[in-house]
């Protein structure tokens, strides 16, 4: 069986007003406030583009290696619902501001990090279109409850890739690879800033378009699946609908053309309800709007006012480093690994913090590297915190990790330091260090009598090493620890036991 | 050639017009005859246009807030509403399917 998986992506703009009205555009504002009479759909109210809106189209269409439309049209979507008041949705049917891009992300071979491979997604078109509002469905008093806030023409674009994702086994890897596509889309748009991309304020939406068929076959009839809302229900979902219609075919059953929802807490999809049959959207040209032209250096009119023209090249020269080149810079900068640079880039405000730790500490970045990874980002996850939230700095880490590297602690203090800096109590790592005698031993002569107090308690351990058994050396380093609390250099005092048994 | 029932019953659902009896039908007929009239002009190789405003330059609005914050004005007119939400039927409810309504449409 292969699986064919397609995305359809709206992602809200990250605008003050909306795409077509001077509206406020805020999260959790009380409902219709943020309406104006344009968004109720009161007759003699007329749309108006927003600038901020195209450019943020553009510039994510020259990231997804678009053709950008220098000329795209407005058409009317007609459906009826509550929360579409004026009965019909203005997008971008015919001609889209943006066409045949790509994506690449990359994805980890059996959940391996150190083992990724790229894969790439076409896109099919980017659109300008408006969003509808919210419904409240009250079913205990059997009404909807309509806010039109979000509605009503919230900056929106829409993101239609072609169906990507042609694997072998369907089971777990296409939900992986859907989930993969989107994660490194959203990283993009916020790199970008033309959304925050958060799937929680909805301002990321997901539907997915999911078939199968015999390879060598045409392709089978899809379903289209809603109601997914964050990355990791996108993949159970994907891979529900996946296995669902293999069981139904293999059952001898056949897949309606229908339109199903998520269900989170079950894990799977059922078909939605008022959907009635297929819908016949009566597509017209939007004949409010003129075409939207955009301009390049080329075509660049030269009486026009500078406020109405989007400069295609203008965009292009200013677009921002994508997170594949973050990425592939961290890792030439720092000799990082790629997985490193995946895993900094992923959590909000984890590069910025390496970086400043690097600048203000001796240890390496190879070394640093491992310290945010394993040991500060496992903390901040422990205690459900972000990046911003952490109770340790990057001055105070860089502090910490320069004792180590000075050596004047070692790194099982170290982390015992940091654990103590974890409560935030303004200590410094040198305070804590003394507080709680940590440092390590560099009086030499104490050492020394420690190590050979250790080699004389321990005549058959030391009798195996001269005899050649070297492993049986760790367990002496081990005694040596213990006498000194931990306080003790291993390698010198390695040193100092192999010294003292080839006397 | 008349417009077929199906069809008329499918822009029923539509639109929610409702064709009431034969001389509203009849009109619909008048109306495509009419418009039909177009296909007698040769436009190959002509681009069709939008709307005669389509060549008007597009007006790009900065992004200020300049309005909303008008609830109450909005919900005055509203038949219902439940704090400040705007009251809805719980879902669409379909117009019956054709053997189940009290239409013309019915009876051709």
């Amino acid at each position: 069986w292969v699986p064919v998986v397609g995305l359809e992506i709206h992602a809200q703009i990250s605008s003050n007003s909306k795409l077509f009205s001077g509206s406020q555009v805020q999260f959790a504002a009380p409902p219709n406030s943020l309406v104006s009479f344009f968004d109720a759909s009161l007759p003699g109210t007329l749309p108006v583009l927003n600038r901020r809106c195209v450019e943020a189209a553009v510039m994510t269409g020259l990231a997804l290696n678009c053709s950008i439309n220098k000329k795209s049209l407005f058409d009317r979507k007609h459906y009826f619902y509550a929360d579409l008041p004026a009965g019909y949705q203005i997008t971008q049917q015919r001609v889209p501001i943006a066409v045949n891009g790509s994506l690449s992300y990359n994805l980890c071979v059996d959940n391996k990090m150190s083992q990724m491979v790229t894969k790439t997604v076409r896109i099919k078109q980017i659109q300008l279109e408006q969003d509808s509002g919210k419904s409240l469905h009250d079913d205990t008093r059997s009404q909807t409850l309509v806010d039109l806030n979000r509605a009503g023409r919230l900056g929106l674009f829409s993101y239609f890739s072609s169906p990507f994702c042609v694997v072998m086994e369907p089971d777990m890897c296409c939900g992986e690879e859907a989930a993969a596509a989107v994660r490194e889309l959203q990283l993009i748009l916020q790199t970008l800033g033309s959304s925050q991309a958060v799937m929680a304020e909805g301002q990321l939406r997901v539907d997915a378009n999911v078939s199968v068929h015999h390879p060598g076959e045409p392709y089978g009839v899809r379903t289209e699946v809603k109601n997914i809302n964050s990355i990791r229900f996108l993949a159970k979902a994907v891979d529900y609908e996946i296995q669902r219609q293999i069981e139904e075919l293999e059952n001898g059953g056949t897949i309606l053309n229908e339109t199903r929802a998520f269900d989170a807490k079950l894990g799977c999809t059922v078909p939605m309800r008022d959907k009635e049959g297929k819908q016949d959207y009566r597509f017209m040209p939007e004949p409010n709007l003129p075409p939207l032209i955009l301009y390049d250096a080329k075509s660049l009119p030269a009486n026009m006012n500078h406020q109405q023209v989007v400069n295609i090249d203008w965009i292009h020269e200013r677009l921002p480093d994508l997170p594949s080149v973050k990425r592939a810079k961290l890792v030439e900068r720092y000799g990082i690994l790629p997985e490193h640079s995946f895993a900094l880039l992923n959590e909000d405000g984890l590069t910025e913090f390496f970086e400043n730790v690097v600048k203000q500490t001796q240890m390496k970045p190879k070394k640093v590297i491992g310290w945010i990874l394993n040991v500060l980002l496992s903390y901040l996850k422990q205690h459900s915190l972000t990046v911003k939230e952490s109770p340790v700095s990057s001055f105070i880490l860089a502090d910490l990790l320069n004792l180590l590297e000075k050596k004047e602690i070692s790194s099982t203090a170290a982390k015992q330091v940091l654990a103590e800096l974890w409560k935030g109590e303004g200590k410094t790592p040198l305070e804590i260090v003394k507080e709680k005698k940590l440092e390590l031993i560099q009086d030499q002569k104490e050492l020394d009598q420690i190590c050979q107090a250790v080699i004389d308690g321990q005549e058959n351990e030391v009798m195996a090493i001269k005899a050649g058994n070297l492993k049986v050396l760790n367990k002496l380093i081990g005694l040596v620890q213990r006498e000194t609390q931990g306080r003790s250099n291993p390698v010198l005092v390695k040193q100092l036991l192999e010294k003292k048994l080839s006397e | 050639q008349t417009v077929t029932v199906e069809v008329l019953d499918h822009l029923e659902h539509l639109a929610l017009v409702d064709f009431r009896d034969a001389e509203g039908v009849e009109r619909l007929q008048k109306a495509i005859r009419f418009a039909d009239q177009l296909r007698e002009v040769n436009t190959d190789g002509v681009e069709p246009m939008d709307s005669v405003l389509e060549d008007r330059c597009l007006y790009l609005r900065e992004d200020d807030v300049t309005e909303g914050n008008c609830t109450n004005e909005l919900l005055k007119n509203a038949r219902e509403k439940v704090e400040e939400y705007f009251v809805a039927p719980p879902g669409n409810i379909p117009l019956p399917k054709l053997e189940e309504r009290d239409t013309f449409l019915q009876g051709s």
